[in-house]
């Protein structure tokens, strides 16, 4: 995507050329192309690390990995994927067209932008470089519970380290977004005029800025509770290692949070353009992201079920849980009503939006039956959570990332991405995702459960069929890159200003590809 | 039954072969609780709720989908808002909700109640095992370690698989069947679940504290389960078997029990010769040393420190002795202190310190080890 902007063309771009020029840049178009590039790269590194997963699976007995390397890898895995592949990729998007959505010139703090960036491939190849060091990467999981995270080498805090890194980038990205958002609209672009994507990434950057510094402390309790002889979470020394549970999931559940409702705003751009018609309930859904997001503070617990809290504990957080439901269905009333008599076309945006709202619904679903305490005791730590929570966030998080790729690829690039490849793409993904995913609700039910390398006969034909779909999906994502290199190299046909028929909203009044600076001049919004 | 298990057991009949879901191969393990029960309809439920919206909501989206299409002829209405549309979805789904919370609420105070039992059992996780103590009621006193034992050649792919592959252990927990066993779980290292499917219990066994639950199985038979938190390299291998079986068989089980480890003791109480302490040394070795420090004593460091050559291992006694009964923290070296007798603590070092490499060429004595513990 270099090709992206190209600054040759536009006189005011007098900085460094070459490497110096990325490393230097405080332009929000170049730092949101560096962070859709790195995520793409942890992307890839994390899917080879699930790849060698589902090989070591593809049948019973160990084959492939040592059961140490095994654990490293999953954990791994969940930390590139989360950390490094879906939440930079927001933060690239909300870089790219945050400004160009609300008429600002760039980003409020421009060099912050650029530290933001720049601070995480050293917080990557901290995660990458763990796996080389002795005794290996962490293996305690994503989640890190103490004790086992105790008992890890320096793979642990090299992951700490990364943590805290990531956390810093993550934190001054929403501060940005933040005050870009509410200081530096266009005149005339009211709160409630702004497209839908602008306020999903508001109340997204409210919950990093509340939930990156609790994670950031859960894990310097770690590193003190390591060495230097504290007892937070060590029972011997009157700590309490469900403490650590806590801490994490007042974290994790925002953070799910964080990794989906950017999604939801992509969606609510894309359906409008592609049904020509405005969305439906624009207010309602405004209301049902903030339901969601404050919600998301008091349901924590539901990822502790098993850990043999109070009954009414117990109670709380399944209702609490069960209400989040509420909103969320709003959101997808909302998108079938905006698709309802519409005039609708299926380009590659499109699909993959569509495809969104069907595969992550599923993953709705099977959230209401993890909420429900007395099936998730039998459910939790197998593999029907693997399932759900790939169905919210590889058909959540991830096709939306791929919807929205298509859609502003026109105004990154210049160039619509080729429909055919696209398309082929979105099918392949689609049939293998639930090649991969469905079987694993089955294996949850019947009792697999997950983080194993191994596991029992019966467990072995499911096992099979999601490692052959896990390959397929791997494999897939390599067309992505076919769609993305053809058009950074300017082939295929040329995109106008308003790339798509029916495309609302001041992206689309600037050039495509859009020059180096846009809105020096500051629109009006009537 | 209750109301609806009984609605979405016929709604099951009706809406699927009734095959496809008896087998556990798709759902849950066929329950032998109430409480199990209680679950498998809940989700019964739960599906058929769940089912139904899908296909009303997915319906009107494919629907429009298919028909509201341009290349139809299709022409954009302008409609953006209808309050009322959205007070009707908004409320309709609480209603649901409550549909579900309320039977859910019913199993959550049923599954809390642990009062009165028949039998407590305390079951204790380690890295990679679990331990059982029978605390209270027919059977109190029996203590014993429960280990995998299918052999590394199967998981190697050495030996053709068994049928029970990885879901057997060598001293599976046995309880008469009717009676209501109220379940202490806890641990020793790190964090392990304790998970038996058919019976609707998963408890995470937590260091440093006890929580409880409890089951009442209501079929004899043999019922297998996992742990379920990840516990580190050998997670996938600290499986869970327990055996329902009729009261009398029962009775005779304990009294076994009873008798063997009266003989047990007997048998430890004389003196021990080297070659005898080594050869016990080597069992007990195999049963709780070699998942970490395995069986050629080269360990897999840095994690797991290799005891050939170790000069730990070599050196004074009482060195070794402290490792082995206190452990270390923050490592996944257990305190081994409470899971073994002073024989079998005896026996093990001086099978250290004369394997292998290592031939030091003396023994450590019970007494010894005895003497060690009281100071
Ligand atoms: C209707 C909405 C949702 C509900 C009701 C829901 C409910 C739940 C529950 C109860 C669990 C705990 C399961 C267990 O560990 O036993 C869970 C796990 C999880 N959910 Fe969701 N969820 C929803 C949406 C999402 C979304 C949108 C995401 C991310 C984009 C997500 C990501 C996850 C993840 C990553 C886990 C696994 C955490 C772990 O490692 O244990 N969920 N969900
Ligand atoms: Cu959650
Ligand atoms: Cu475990």
């Amino acid at each position: 995507m270099a090709a992206v902007t190209p600054d040759q063309l536009h006189d005011h771009h007098h900085g460094p050329t070459g490497l110096m020029r990325w490393i230097t840049t405080t332009n929000h178009k170049d730092i949101g192309t560096m962070y859709l590039i790195f995520s793409f790269i942890m992307f890839l590194a994390g899917g080879v690390m699930a790849l060698t997963i589902r090989a070591e699976l593809f049948s019973p007995g160990l084959q492939v990995v040592e059961p140490e390397l095994f654990n490293q890898l999953t954990t791994l895995h969940g930390l590139v994927m989360v950390f490094g592949a879906i939440m930079p990729a927001f933060v690239g998007f909300a870089n790219w067209m945050i400004p160009l959505m609300i008429g600002a010139s760039d980003m409020a703090f421009a060099r912050m932008n650029n530290w933001s960036f720049w601070l995480l491939p050293p917080a990557a190849i901290l995660l990458i470089g763990s796996f080389f060091v002795p005794g290996g990467a962490t293996a305690a999981g994503w989640t890190l519970y103490p004790p086992l995270s105790i008992q890890m080498g320096m793979g642990m805090d090299m992951a700490i380290f990364a943590v805290h890194i990531m956390g810093i980038s993550s934190i001054m990205g929403a501060i940005n977004i933040v005050v870009t958002i509410l200081n530096m609209r266009a005149p005339g672009m009211t709160m409630m005029k702004m497209p839908l994507f602008c306020w999903t990434w508001l109340i997204t950057a409210y919950l990093l800025i509340a939930v990156m510094p609790v994670l950031a402390g859960a894990v310097t309790m770690l590193l003190t509770d390591r060495h230097f002889g504290t007892s937070f979470f060590n029972a011997a020394g009157g700590g309490d290692p469900v403490l650590y549970q806590h801490i994490f999931w007042f974290f994790g559940h925002p953070e799910v949070y964080i990794m989906i409702l950017p999604a939801f705003g992509i969606v609510s751009q894309i359906i409008p353009t592609f049904a020509r018609k405005p969305l439906f309930g624009y207010a309602s859904m405004v209301y049902a992201t903030s339901s969601i997001a404050i919600l998301s503070f008091v349901v924590w617990a539901h990822h502790m079920f098993t850990t043999g809290m109070p009954t009414a504990g117990q109670l709380f957080f399944m209702y609490a849980t069960l209400l989040i439901a509420v909103p969320t269905g709003v959101k997808v009333f909302n998108w079938i009503a905006t698709m309802w008599r519409g005039s609708m076309t299926f380009e590659t945006p499109m699909l993959w939006a569509t495809g969104f709202i069907f595969v992550f619904t599923m993953g709705g679903f099977t959230g209401l039956i993890c909420a429900i305490a007395p099936i998730d005791i039998q459910i939790h730590d197998t593999y029907y959570v693997v399932a759900h929570f790939h169905y919210v966030l590889v058909a959540g998080s991830l096709f939306a990332l791929f919807a929205g790729a298509y859609y502003w690829l026109p105004k990154w690039t210049g160039r619509m991405p080729d429909e055919k490849i696209g398309k082929l793409h979105f099918w392949c993904s689609l049939i293998f995702f639930n090649i991969t995913f469905f079987p694993m609700h089955f294996l949850g039910l019947a009792g697999m459960p997950r983080r194993v390398p191994d596991y029992a006969l019966q467990f072995a034909d499911f096992n099979m069929l999601a490692s052959i779909g896990a390959f397929g999906f791997g494999l897939s994502q390599l067309i992505f890159l076919w769609v993305v290199i053809k058009a950074a190299r300017g082939q295929g046909e040329k995109a106008t200003a308003r790339s798509w028929e029916a495309a609302e909203g001041l992206e689309w009044t600037v050039p495509s590809p859009a020059p180096h600076h846009t809105f020096e001049e500051v629109p009006v919004v009537k | 039954m209750s109301l609806s298990g009984r609605l979405a057991a016929s709604a099951v009949l009706l809406t699927a072969s009734q095959g496809v879901f008896a087998q556990s191969r798709y759902n849950f393990q066929p329950p032998v609780t109430t409480v199990a029960e209680q679950i498998y309809d809940l989700h019964t439920l739960m599906l058929i709720i769940c089912l139904v919206i899908f296909i009303v909501v997915f319906g009107v989206m494919f629907w429009s989908v298919f028909k509201h299409r341009k290349s139809r002829g299709a022409v954009a209405a302008n409609f953006h808002e209808n309050t009322t549309v959205e007070i009707v979805w908004t409320v309709i789904p609480v209603f649901i909700l409550l549909g579900m919370a309320w039977p859910a609420t019913k199993t959550i105070l049923d599954m809390r109640d642990t009062t009165d039992p028949d039998i407590t059992i305390k079951a204790t996780g380690y890295q990679w095992k679990w331990g059982y103590d029978y605390l209270q009621g027919e059977g109190e006193g029996i203590r014993f370690v429960s280990n995998l034992s299918t052999p590394l050649a199967q998981i190697q792919g050495r030996e053709d698989k068994g049928e029970n592959y990885l879901l057997e252990v060598d001293n599976p927990m046995v309880v008469p069947v009717g009676a209501k066993v109220r379940m202490l779980i806890t641990a020793n290292d790190v964090i392990h679940s304790w998970w038996v499917p058919a019976f609707g219990v998963k408890q995470d066994a937590i260091p440093g504290f006890i929580r409880d639950t409890w089951f009442r199985a209501d079929k004899e038979g043999v019922f297998r389960g996992v742990c379920a938190e990840l516990c580190g390299k050998d997670h996938a291998f600290m499986p869970i078997e327990v055996h329902v079986v009729s009261t009398t068989q029962y009775a005779d089980w304990v009294n076994g029990l009873k008798v063997a480890s009266i003989a047990q003791v007997a048998a430890d109480d004389r003196d021990w010769t080297r070659d005898d302490l080594i050869a016990r040394g080597g069992e007990v070795y195999a049963a709780h040393c070699v998942a970490c420090h395995q069986a050629s004593g080269a360990g897999i460091p840095p994690a797991f420190p290799a005891l050939d050559g170790s000069e730990l291992v070599k050196g004074e006694h009482a060195g070794l002795l402290d490792i082995v009964l206190n452990g270390k923290q923050g490592t996944a070296m257990a305190a081994f202190g409470g899971q073994l007798s002073d024989v079998e603590v005896a026996a093990v070092t001086t099978y250290l310190r004369n394997s292998w490499g290592n031939s030091v060429g003396d023994e450590i004595a019970p007494d010894e080890v005895a003497g060690v513990r009281t100071r």
